[in-house]
């Protein structure tokens, strides 16, 4: 197995240290992510999950436990966090809140600003950013990004963190207060980014985007890993994921439903797979003994 | 980055001591009374008397002193500054005797003492406000001030608008302060680097701060008022509250307490 680009180990982390409101948030999480993969992160609201992926991008540091990015000691005594930072491109949960320049090009300008790119580097990681997240950099580059739509916005914003060309893009809560629409379209960016190899960590409430994405589940509970597996095997823990508030896919729950209805038909997370399995199933039916 | 963590001077801190139950109203005319009595102590037995009755109402607020310590940080070089230059420049009259001299600057004990004595009293006074605040919450607090500010309605001056503006502003303080570190944190994943470089390259990187910041304040404040008129709101209209201020048994003993040791404490200097 390659090496892991994140690694987390024995991390725990208290906001408030020491004074009267200390919150306790993580108590001791382990994991890894590995090049290619697209990890999913769910967990009920304040499970821990926004602190451990700010604790993985360098933002925090744990009150005990290490973190690694490629194989580096974040807060070691030579650590150089700035180029950790690069590694790990996180785009908060309302990422348009950060937007602040006058023009679309000039804000997905400003990360690799900052690394010093050379202007013609910056230009052209702009414009490949910007197609990244499916918008014409001809057409967006020069207007305000006040002046867009909100899922347009937040894809600026994306496209300001892809700029920075992290080895781990790590996304909170991406699709939150979108419209179908813009849901849609911004899925399925992160679905082509990942296909073109790009490492992926994605913190959601939508088990449906889960079922549909992810190909490894870490689920969070009060600042522990509690579930963790392929969607599959995480989505077969019914009753576990009820008591800490979460919940299963509705296309799995149709599914479930069926089969507690006496239809034979085989698990399944996705709407397409579900229709298939439904299809196959009644089929099954009709060939049967009448 | 834990920015939440240092803003606030006295923030409350919920308990159910003795002086969190009190009616804000006699806390805040309490820590005025108090206030005016440090100003008129004269001697370091004063304020000695006045710090050891401090610390018993801390503990009696169940205030960790740890916390109050911590309240006390963003003033301590306010503090020095008192101390030192009243050393070097404070009264000490002809006769004042010279402790050092640093090049044209002349040191007295006289001026030390002053220093010294005027720093406690800034010590002091920082303590007993943040006391008022570490135990009440801001609706009390503003409820309170809208009651004491109530015979100048006379004269015009508008107390339910001040008192409404000051619970909205205190209410915001954390708030903005989360926003301001949300976003920090978020340009700093974008490579952003904050308190490097000179002044002007400094205030520089605040930009990608300010603007977000300025923006969701704004949006913030429209939403509220927004939600304050879906709810009928009218700064005119007379209004009922879900918790009445009312002067208990606590109030008298606290009132007569304050009575008695401000007289103590002036008799004494």
């Amino acid at each position: 197995m390659p090496d892991p680009l994140i690694a987390c180990e024995q991390v725990h982390y208290t906001y408030l240290r020491g004074t009267p409101m200390a919150a306790v948030a993580l108590r001791g999480v382990s994991l890894e992510v590995q090049p290619g993969e697209l990890l999913a992160l769910i967990g009920p609201t304040g499970s821990g999950k926004s602190t451990l992926i700010q604790l993985c991008a360098g933002l925090l540091r744990p009150t005990a436990g290490v973190v690694r990015v490629l194989g580096q000691d974040l807060w070691g005594p030579r650590a150089d966090r700035r180029r950790a930072r690069r590694q790990v491109g996180l785009a908060f949960q309302f990422a348009e809140y950060q937007l602040f320049e006058e023009t679309v090009r000039r804000d997905v300008a400003y990360g690799p600003k900052n690394l010093g790119c050379s202007e013609e580097e910056i230009a052209q990681r702009v414009d490949e950013a910007l197609r990244q997240v499916g918008l014409d950099p001809a057409g967006f580059g020069d207007r305000s990004p006040f002046s867009l739509s909100g899922g347009e916005m937040r894809r600026v914003a994306l496209a300001g963190v892809l700029a920075m060309r992290p080895g781990v893009l790590v996304l909170d809560e991406p699709t939150a207060g979108l419209d179908p629409r813009g849901r849609e379209e911004l899925l399925a960016r992160i679905q082509a980014l990942h296909r073109q190899g790009q490492t992926i960590v994605l913190v959601t409430h939508g088990m449906e985007e889960v079922a549909r994405l992810a190909r490894r589940v870490i689920v969070l509970h009060e600042g522990r890993i509690v579930l963790e597996g392929s969607p599959g095997e995480v989505f077969a823990h019914e009753e576990d994921l009820h008591r800490i508030g979460l919940g299963l896919p509705e296309a799995a729950r149709l599914v479930r439903l069926l089969q507690c209805r006496g239809l034979r038909v085989a698990d399944a997370l996705t709407v397409e797979d579900a229709r298939a399995a439904i299809v196959a199933a009644l089929r099954g039916q009709d060939r049967g003994p009448r | 980055m834990d920015l939440v963590k240092y803003a606030p001077v006295g923030q409350y801190l919920p308990r159910n001591s003795p002086l969190h139950r009190l009616d804000p109203r006699t806390k805040i005319l309490a820590t005025m009374a108090l206030a005016v009595v440090l100003f008129l102590l004269r001697a370091m037995a004063g304020l000695g008397l006045f710090a050891v009755a401090s610390l018993a109402l801390l503990v009696l607020g169940q205030i960790p002193l740890g916390y109050a310590l911590r309240g006390l940080r963003p003033v301590i070089f306010l503090l020095l500054l008192t101390v030192v230059l009243n050393a070097f420049f404070g009264s000490g009259g002809s006769e004042a005797r010279t402790l050092f001299v640093l090049g044209p600057l002349v040191a007295t004990e006289e001026g030390l003492r002053t220093g010294l004595f005027v720093g406690a009293r800034l010590l002091l006074l920082v303590t007993i406000t943040s006391l008022l605040t570490f135990t009440t919450s801001s609706v009390e607090l503003a409820d309170g001030l809208e009651w004491l500010l109530r015979p100048l309605r006379r004269v015009g001056l508008p107390g339910h608008e001040i008192a409404m503006m000051m619970t909205i502003a205190l209410r915001f303080i954390p708030t903005l302060l989360e926003e301001t570190e949300r976003i920090m944190k978020a340009q700093t994943a974008r490579g952003a680097e904050f308190g490097q470089g000179n002044i002007v390259r400094r205030a520089q990187a605040l930009v990608p701060v300010l603007v977000p910041l300025l923006l969701s304040a704004i949006r913030r404040s429209e939403e509220l008022a927004l939600a304050m008129e879906a709810r009928c709101y009218s700064s005119s209209a007379p209004r009922t509250r879900m918790k009445e201020l009312r002067w208990g048994l606590g109030d008298a003993v606290a009132g007569v307490l304050v009575v008695a040791a401000s007289a103590l404490l002036v008799s004494v200097r």
